[in-house]
């Protein structure tokens, strides 16, 4: 039996580090990145928290090596960073030695740019370089520029799940034999569009976020990026590639109940975690840790958490969400958990889900709370997006 | 390639005509959207009342989906799977719910504007009206792009992920809006190659 | 106080989208939600942001609006004891 799509390298930045080894150390000395916002100004500053990267924009730029009159959004340099690194720490060197693609996911695109210039199009033509890089599409085509990437680019948009689904196309498009090495993954920058509009869906806690807590009042937003390098097997013999880890499962599903709540009982996560194993192999009780979405929502949290049960019946392994520590990062939140689910698969680590007190009336099941170490061979990540688009990734031990 | 599957149906929805099949079924064509919207969906007899409800991208979408899919019994069963893109994303609701928090002595952005600044929420509502449970995936293209649209569909039917795929370039912004949308499947119809996806949508 | 109930009926009809309704088809004790004017989640945020831009009434917990959003009765009754504007 096949094992899955081979993962030979990731990339990540997030509020909890720069790299996948400070995310990792973060994560295992629970040390979170949900702070008061900086960056941007907004009128909410000091009734939201969020998961802000604390570089600038010049910061940014100067990382990359961008001229000053570059018209790079934030969400395309989160997006370069990320992918740089996920293509250094595959050992590539020739980025078109092989038939390479690039899928990257992103919700807000060149929107921080945009809300920062709009109105000053019109009247002067300083920044009006940013206009060409509204387009969400034109995140993907600048990473991949400074990639040297000359295969195929291609952005997906399906909300919060974007990320999952570009790792699960490019694992197709390895299968299939369209490509023979992809660059998967998603970035979003914080922006004043996504803040004011989960603030006006009331869904945006005040404080710290609590996945899965009785008490839980919403959640915080983040930013970052993350990128995995995808390869195929003959890849992987070829140049005697070290592997990561195996993607070895992925299912999709719509929720088809609401455009932006889930469904009581979760009917969509629970059928793509069902696709997911079927496409594996794998049975529930195969699974070892589970990184959830868990936004902390009153919402999220309850329809997961009974999608989890009826898939996994009495026997629900332990399962933490990380977005205590990262702030939901939307399109890219599929992504920088692909990377902490690898993480947990090669250290035997459970992350624990900060901010937990009171388990919630409606069901038995509580989310570790405490680091944990275990042997680990296989680990389920769930995203979900609003259009009810639902998502799981299913990672094994190399 | 593809020569085992067909496009077993057709719609076309543009400057204020509906065509199914290659056949108009409705035309307002001086009309603009909203109104050239609401008077296509009472021609076709669509009851429900959300669709008033709708940013321009998602009736647009749901108008042409409905028309292919009405004859599928609604009941949870039905494995079509939803294969959309555009260009333009969600740029349309965008600019809208962008003008709500512009100003700072009239800030009310609106919930409503809010929940449709995503593609992909347009699979949403067809996914709710028809019953689907079924794989949803939203691209941004530069431009339309048949031979993505034909790879991609045949690889979930030849995957069995789907017994049937919706596929539709859905496009909007501003005064300027195109759907195509066509179903491909086992059922006979006429050949699903790129070329004859990209006859169908030039009409 | 019925001429806040009219205003309140003119003004959900528009606000809401609720096409082929008219201000004769609405009771002042219908239930808004539910079977009644078949309202959902994201009606009541369009609601809670009208009560704070024609009323002048935050509104910090959704959860609040359940019982407030309950017919036109209630919210007019409520508008009337709260408005600041």
């Amino acid at each position: 039996m096949s094992r899955g799509v081979a993962i030979t390298g990731m990339g990540i930045i997030s509020s909890i580090g720069n790299s996948v080894e400070e995310n990792f150390n973060a994560l295992i000395q629970s040390k979170p990145g949900i702070t008061v916002i900086e960056n941007i100004t907004t009128v909410h500053k000091n009734v939201i928290k969020v998961g802000e990267i604390k570089k600038t924009n010049g910061q940014l730029a100067a990382e990359l090596g961008l001229a000053a009159d570059n018209n790079y959004s934030r969400t395309a340099m989160l997006g370069a960073i990320a992918a740089k690194q996920a293509v250094n720490n595959a050992g590539i060197t020739d980025i078109n030695e092989f038939n390479t693609g690039l899928i990257s996911a992103t919700s807000v695109g060149g929107m921080d740019m945009t809300e920062r210039f709009f109105y000053d199009y019109a009247e002067s033509d300083e920044h009006r370089r940013y206009i060409l890089s509204h387009d969400a599409g034109d995140v993907a085509h600048k990473i991949a520029d400074q990639l040297g990437l000359k295969g195929l680019v291609t952005t997906i948009s399906t909300a919060c799940s974007s990320a999952a689904n570009a790792i699960m196309l490019g694992a197709r498009l390895i299968k299939n034999g369209k490509l023979d090495r992809v660059i998967v993954g998603g970035t979003d920058a914080l922006s004043k569009f996504t803040i004011n509009g989960f603030k006006t869906l009331m869904i945006l806690s005040d404080t710290y976020n609590t996945p899965f807590d009785n008490d839980r009042k919403g959640l915080n937003l983040g930013e970052a990026a993350a990128f995995l390098v995808l390869e195929s097997d003959a890849v992987v013999k070829q140049q005697n590639k070290k592997v990561l880890a195996y993607l070895s499962g992925y299912g999709n599903a719509n929720d088809a109940y609401h455009q932006t709540a889930s469904s009581e009982n979760g009917d969509g996560a629970f059928l793509s975690m069902e696709k997911a194993f079927k496409i594996s192999g794998l049975a529930p009780s195969d699974i070892d840790y589970i990184n959830a979405h868990g936004t902390a929502t009153p919402n999220n949290d309850l329809s997961e958490g009974r999608a989890i049960i009826r898939a996994f019946g009495n026997n629900v392994p332990e399962f933490s969400s990380t977005k205590p520590f990262t702030g939901h990062t939307l399109a890219a939140a599929a992504a920088i958990e692909a990377v902490y689910s690898v993480l947990a698969l090669q250290n035997g680590v459970v992350y624990p889900n900060l901010n937990f007190k009171t388990p919630m009336e409606e069901f038995d099941i509580v989310p570790q709370t405490e680091l944990k170490e275990k042997e680990i061979n296989h680990v389920l990540s769930n995203s979900f997006g609003f259009g009810g688009n639902c998502s799981t990734l299913l990672f094994s031990k190399s | 390639m593809a020569n085992n599957y067909f496009i077993t149906d057709h719609c076309i929805i543009e400057k204020g005509k509906v065509l199914h099949n290659g056949q108009e079924v409705f035309a307002m064509p001086e009309a603009a959207f909203p109104d050239f919207a609401k008077q296509a969906y009472k021609h076709l007899n669509t009851d429900y009342a959300k669709f008033f409800k709708m940013d321009n991208l998602s009736k647009l979408s749901f108008l042409a989906a409905d028309i292919l899919l009405k004859e599928y019994i609604a009941d949870g069963s039905n494995n079509t799977a939803l294969l959309f893109a555009n260009s333009s994303s969600s740029l349309d609701t965008d600019v809208k719910y962008n003008d709500s928090i512009a100003d700072k002595d009239d800030y009310f952005p609106s919930p409503a504007v809010f929940v449709y600044t995503l593609p992909n929420i347009c699979m949403g509502e067809i996914s709710i009206k028809h019953k689907l449970y079924t794989e949803n995936s939203f691209f941004i293209f530069e431009a339309f792009n048949p031979e993505f649209f034909a790879a991609y569909a045949q690889a979930l039917l030849d995957t069995a992920k789907a017994d049937r795929v919706l596929c539709g370039w859905v496009d909007f912004l501003k005064d300027d809006y195109k759907a195509f949308m066509y179903l491909v499947s086992k059922e006979q119809g006429t050949a699903h190659t790129k070329e004859n996806i990209q006859t169908l949508y030039n009409n | 106080m019925e001429a806040l109930k009219q205003e309140l009926k003119e003004k959900i009809i528009d606000v809401l989208n609720l096409e082929d309704i008219a201000v004769e088809d609405v009771n002042d004790n219908d239930p808004l939600f539910g079977d009644g004017l078949g309202l959902d989640s994201i009606d009541a945020l369009e609601l809670i942001v009208m009560l704070d831009k024609d009323y002048g009434i935050k509104l910090a917990d959704p959860k609040e609006g359940k019982a407030i959003f309950q017919s036109i009765e209630t919210m007019a009754k409520y508008i009337s004891e709260n408005r600041t504007k």
